[in-house]
């Protein structure tokens, strides 16, 4: 009796950490798909669309998921294809930089302007 | 002086500004991806369309000849204006079309072929679009030129046209 008590333990243990290791991917696979634009109903995140090219882009995450891919790779498969704008959240390269680069010289120079305006009232 | 400094300051950034918004004003409101450069062939595996086995992609593309793989379905429209242009690339011999066949119900394809022509040396099915997707299309029609070395050189994406067959005539010349 305890053994098999100890057995039903060990495999609930076991499929609880399946489970939990599952809501993992369906997450980590949810948070890429967010972060891909659809090129065919564009404004809309792939997780968001229901057009052809979402549903295909949806099942090529999946297979590159299972195949081992990390989610920086998937990023890189699909950059690769499509442009640096399939992906909502660009990072920094040539291509990028000035998009980057932009807001910090505005804020710095804004913030130079504004120290100067109020030593020169001081 | 200070001030007429500020103001010219002010005037060049209006202007730097009107140009942006007036040249993205030009600019189509859709991205269309762009090939930059050549690009590797996907490695795949297919099922083809007319004896229903798999076949790698190495079966499909031979080194010694330019390719045109084209994505056709027979519930799209523009595929259909598109046809009578990929027969007459068909008689090119020194091409060989290949046909994905996207997303389409069997009996719909097949009967689409039999009442147009079938253009295409091999007709691969793409059943779920992730082939298409290997290859960078997003829709259909879209057309690639492949050259020798088994690179992809030129997309077309919508349907092709009469300037973009002189285009592929051109490259394959």
């Amino acid at each position: 009796m305890k053994t098999l008590k100890a057995f039903l333990i060990i495999f609930l243990l076991i499929g609880f950490s399946q489970l939990k290791s599952d809501e993992k991917k369906d997450e980590l696979k949810n948070k890429i798909l967010k972060n891909i634009r659809c090129l065919i109903c564009q404004g809309q995140s792939v997780y968001d669309s229901e057009s052809d090219f979402a549903s295909s882009i949806k099942l090529i995450v999946d297979k590159k998921f299972n195949d081992g891919m990390s989610e920086d790779q998937v990023y890189r498969f699909l950059k690769e294809k499509y442009g640096d704008w399939v992906i909502y959240d660009p990072k920094l390269n040539k291509n990028t930089y000035i998009l980057w680069l932009l807001p910090l010289l505005l804020f710095l120079v804004g913030g130079a302007i504004i120290r100067k305006n109020l030593i020169f009232k001081k | 002086m200070k001030n007429k400094l500020n103001l010219i300051i002010l005037f060049i950034f209006l202007i730097f500004c009107l140009v942006i918004f007036y040249k993205g004003l030009d600019n189509p409101n859709t991205y269309t991806p762009k090939i930059n450069g050549e690009k590797n062939l996907p490695v795949f595996k297919a099922k083809d369309f007319t004896s229903n086995n798999y076949i790698e992609s190495d079966n499909v593309f031979a080194k010694e000849s330019y390719y045109i793989l084209n994505i056709w379905a027979s519930w799209c429209v523009p595929c259909r204006k598109e046809h009578p242009l990929l027969m007459e690339l068909s008689k090119n011999q020194s091409i060989k079309l290949i046909g994905l066949n996207y997303r389409d119900n069997l009996n719909n394809a097949k009967k689409f072929i039999n009442e147009l022509g079938n253009p295409y040396d091999k007709i691969l099915i793409d059943k779920d679009g992730t082939l298409a997707v290997e290859f960078g299309a997003y829709g259909v029609p879209e057309t690639f030129l492949i050259d020798k070395n088994k690179k992809i050189i030129k997309k077309f994406v919508g349907p092709i046209n009469k300037k973009i067959v002189k285009e592929i005539k051109l490259f394959i010349k």
